[in-house]
């Protein structure tokens, strides 16, 4: 139900794009309002939401340690746990560059099964692993990659790019394997919460948007690219990213219409993105488990709302107990008789 | 109520959830599962809000008249107080990589023990009472209206999570759940909704300086009783002092190893320790009736109790003019020791750097916060041949060990115990690498949750422990668990006792009583326990 709603969503944002810049012709607020919107809202809202994170307090140190420590005595030293449990600063971005580069957690990931006779058993699971960083590399490449459309001369790291993604040479135009790949990777994503009955589950439709959304903009720019009616004439697209990039936009004659639901289809993916788990992109370099040294023990770090609190002190525990405590022979602060002296005293004042 | 057989329970155990969306399957609490209600005692004596008697089984919660803005208002000031909670709460991805990581969940098969959907249950309010997206797009945006039964399910299942940090190392942003449960439960006690478990040793740590309300005679009884098997069996009665101005050293421990057994046995090992250190070194380590409480029941209830019941130690390491704290073997209590005591009550400028004065080791790691793990301590004299020992005498047990949630996903503290375990005992096996390290699983009882009453899910989650503990015992013939904490002493031996019985367990520094060899000593005969000792059972 939630994967359906999410798919009728994004089938209406398809038809949505087509009515507009189709049969109503609006091609302008397709091609330059809405794109202008969505840039301007993921740019304001995503800065919006890291300084939002940003602002909030970091009152204690809880790096999740996943290795011996490394400042603990000289004895129990690992090279390698370093960057699982860092001491330093500089270990701590070794971490996160593992963290953000590679998914150094998702390569952790194991699997659980219970066998008959009780037998526990757990296996290494990369497959999640492994299609997290196709999906997420092809998809830098993919938008690389398109930064030819908004540059004049194209740098030669992107005609580079280019080569290297269609060496394969199958199809005309030749086939971008990061197409191919990050298609199988969704696939992977998808499926997986459609059939593990615990991801299906835990999906929300939150989970299922991204999905169809980023699908739909895969296959509809291959569309364009290598299928007969769907195919579209690169140059007057070009020409209105350029003008885009240039803030003087105009919209060529002859851009068909894949282009458009393709392009408000990647608008919308932008302007959601703020607002949604996406974030995660940003949030990852501010997660407190991952990006603070475990030097705890040896240097001081203030909590900056650390507030005086209510004790019960010694005397108070003496006060309370002290009779028990002489009996016991253990030491006191003030010996019973000054205590029983003091309140005659106060007795007496009280007279 | 009685739990099922463990065959049965295994059999049990399915890990298929229903196929309804999880938002509509009514919330159940099963008798096994939760702990009894804080009475409202313990909640006046430390002045948390909303004491009175309530049960978690009656529809009437007796909340306060404004419980929802309370709880809509706290969660507010957290997300500014707390970055952890606001990116946590924004930035999951449902992947699933920490689903199976739970240990309540693997034994349990509840799908809301998913450290995933229990993070759930309060990122909906979250989403559906305080951002936009969630207060116009209600469910699609993954949103919910928090209302009493929502309440009840986040107490429900907040009370089963022992903020073991296990699905923390999976995910592949570090979301924590044991973070999440901290803040929840935070939210629920502001309006009075802890358990008695916890409500009761807070209030009689903040009181009579411990969890178990030992009163100060009472402590020095129950030392002084140790003593007296430490004679029997040694020939030799350990002089311990208690709040001794100008010792040398403070040391303090969880309760529970004046207590319960088998702790008790590890607090012996500490005595004998501490007389050879007098007796050979003259090192002079005072305990504290007054801060007699390592543990911190007020981390599983705020952020604020937790300041107030670990101020103790500062206060009396001040009072009483030592060098520096040493601490004993628990999970907890090294936690908030290590990542929140300097921020919260320190720095302790009267205090000095520790340095060991057996062998000059410098613990530069402890030096904004001086004070050290006995085991650090212990493995640096180890290191350089301070002790003398006798490993035989612990030739009876075949020893694996269980890392502790905290040492090992707070810390790091993984070699430090090993070391010295290898250093007493000669037969040493480890568990599934799965299974240990960082990677280790809950006794099933942290974070509070060691009561009679919820047995069942202490049980459950106690399952992979315990199961790993099986692998070794049929592989190597293992027959003793060690740990270095004392809710696991307690913990452990009941989930033992159900899963696996032949197997006992032991903290670090019962084996390194049993090995070390006091100067003067008569000929053992027996162990800490009362048990003969390797080679002297024919004697009988």
């Amino acid at each position: 139900m939630k994967a359906i709603n999410s798919l009728i969503l994004v089938l209406a944002l398809i038809v949505i794009a087509m009515l507009g810049a189709g049969a109503l012709g609006i091609e302008y607020l397709f091609g330059v309002i809405i794109p202008y919107l969505a840039v301007f809202i993921f740019i304001v809202g995503f800065i919006t939401k890291m300084v939002g994170w940003g602002k909030s307090a970091v009152p204690f140190r809880i790096p999740t340690t996943c290795g011996q420590a490394t400042k603990s005595l000289p004895m129990f030293k690992d090279k390698w746990s370093r960057l699982d449990n860092p001491g330093t600063k500089l270990g701590t971005i070794g971490r996160m560059f593992l963290e953000v580069v590679l998914f150094r957690s998702l390569f952790r990931n194991t699997r659980v099964e219970l066998h008959p006779g009780q037998y526990i058993a757990y296996s290494s699971s990369k497959w999640l692993w492994i299609f997290a960083l196709i999906f997420h590399y092809t998809f830098l490449i993919i938008v690389i990659r398109h930064l030819r459309f908004f540059t004049e001369p194209i740098p030669g790291v992107i005609v580079f790019l280019d080569q290297v993604d269609s060496m394969l040479q199958i199809l005309v135009p030749p086939l971008f394997i990061s197409s191919a790949l990050i298609l199988v990777a969704l696939g992977y994503l998808l499926l997986r919460r459609f059939f593990v009955p615990s991801m299906r589950y835990i999906s929300q439709p939150a989970d299922y948007v991204p999905l169809f959304l980023i699908i739909s903009i895969v296959v509809s720019g291959m569309l364009m690219r290598y299928v007969g009616p769907f195919k579209t004439d690169l140059m007057p697209v070009k020409e209105l990213a350029m003008g885009l990039v240039q803030f003087s936009p105009t919209v060529p004659e002859g851009i068909g219409l894949t282009f458009y639901v393709h392009f408000f289809l990647f608008s919308v993916l932008l302007m959601y993105f703020p607002f949604s788990k996406l974030m995660h992109m940003g949030g990852v370099f501010l997660s407190p488990t991952r990006n603070l040294p475990n030097d705890s023990r040896e240097k001081h770090h203030p909590n900056p709302w650390n507030y005086p609190v209510k004790l019960h002190t010694y005397e108070d525990y003496e006060n309370d107990f002290r009779e028990k405590m002489v009996e016991a022979d253990l030491p006191v602060e003030k010996p019973l008789e000054e205590m029983a002296e003091e309140t005659s005293e106060n007795d007496e004042k009280k007279e | 109520m009685a739990i099922s057989k463990p065959d049965v329970l295994y059999r049990n155990i399915s890990h298929k959830p229903p196929e309804t969306n999880w938002m509509d399957v009514p919330l159940e609490i099963k008798p096994g599962r939760y702990c009894y209600a804080a009475d409202p005692e313990p909640l006046e004596y430390v002045g948390m809000p909303n004491p009175r008697k309530w049960n978690p089984l009656d529809d009437d919660w007796k909340l306060p008249e404004n419980w929802k803005e309370t709880v809509i208002s706290g969660m507010k000031e957290r997300l500014e107080k707390f970055r952890s909670f606001k990116v946590f709460m924004d930035i999951c991805v449902r992947c699933g990589a920490c689903a199976d990581k739970c240990h309540y969940f693997i034994g349990s098969g509840d799908p809301k023990n998913m450290p995933v959907l229990r993070a759930e249950l309060l990122r909906s309010v979250y989403r559906g009472e305080i951002t936009k997206a969630g207060q116009i797009l209600g469910r699609f945006a993954g949103g919910r209206e928090l209302t009493e039964n929502v309440l009840k399910e986040i107490w429900y299942y907040y009370y089963q999570c022992s903020e073991c940090r296990r699905c923390s190392v999976f995910c592949p942003y570090g979301i924590d759940q044991a973070e999440i449960t901290i803040i929840g439960r935070e939210l629920l006690n502001l309006l009075g909704l802890n358990i008695d478990w916890i409500a009761k040793p807070a209030a009689n740590c903040y009181r009579t300086g411990n969890h178990l309300g030992i009163q100060p005679h009472a402590f020095k009884d129950m030392i002084d009783f140790f003593c007296d098997d430490i004679e029997e069996i040694t020939g030799i009665r350990p002089e311990p002092t208690f709040n001794k101005k100008g010792a040398d050293y403070l040391f303090i421990t969880p309760s529970g190893d004046v207590f319960a057994d088998p702790g008790t046995y590890t607090c012996m090992g500490y005595l004998i320790l501490f007389h050879y250190l007098k007796e050979e070194y003259g090192m002079d380590i005072t305990w504290s009736t007054y801060a007699s409480e390592g543990g911190n029941f007020g981390f599983f209830t705020s952020h604020e109790l937790m300041k107030r019941l670990n101020a103790k130690m500062y206060m009396e390491a001040k009072r009483l003019g030592v060098k520096w704290i040493l601490g004993g073997e628990c999970g907890h209590m090294w936690r908030v020791l290590h990542q929140y005591m300097d921020s919260m009550n320190g720095p302790p400028d009267f205090l000095e750097v520790p340095v060991s004065p057996i062998t000059g080791t410098r613990f530069q790691h402890a030096a904004s916060t001086k004070m050290i793990h006995i085991v650090e301590f212990v493995a640096d004299l180890m290191k350089h041949n301070k002790l003398r020992l006798d490993k035989s005498r612990n030739d009876n047990l075949r020893v694996t060990f269980h890392d502790s949630c905290n040492p090992s996903r707070g810390l790091g503290f993984l070699e430090e115990p090993r070391y010295v375990i290898n250093k007493v005992c000669n037969n040493f096996f480890e568990m599934p690498l799965e299974t240990i390290r960082e990677q280790t699983f809950c006794c099933g009882g942290g974070s509070g949750l060691n009561a009679g009453e919820n047995e069942e899910i202490r049980m459950m989650g106690g399952l992979p422990r315990a199961n790993a503990v099986k692998s070794v015992r049929d592989r190597h013939g293992v027959n003793m668990l060690a740990n270095i904490c004392a809710i696991d002493r307690a913990t452990l031996s009941a989930m033992m006792a159900y899963w696996q019985p032949d197997v006992g367990v032991t903290g670090v520094h019962e084996m390194v009583g049993n090995a070390l060899i006091l100067p003067g000593e008569q000929e053992r005969e027996t162990d800490l326990r009362g048990e003969p000792l390797p080679g002297k059972e024919e004697d009988e």
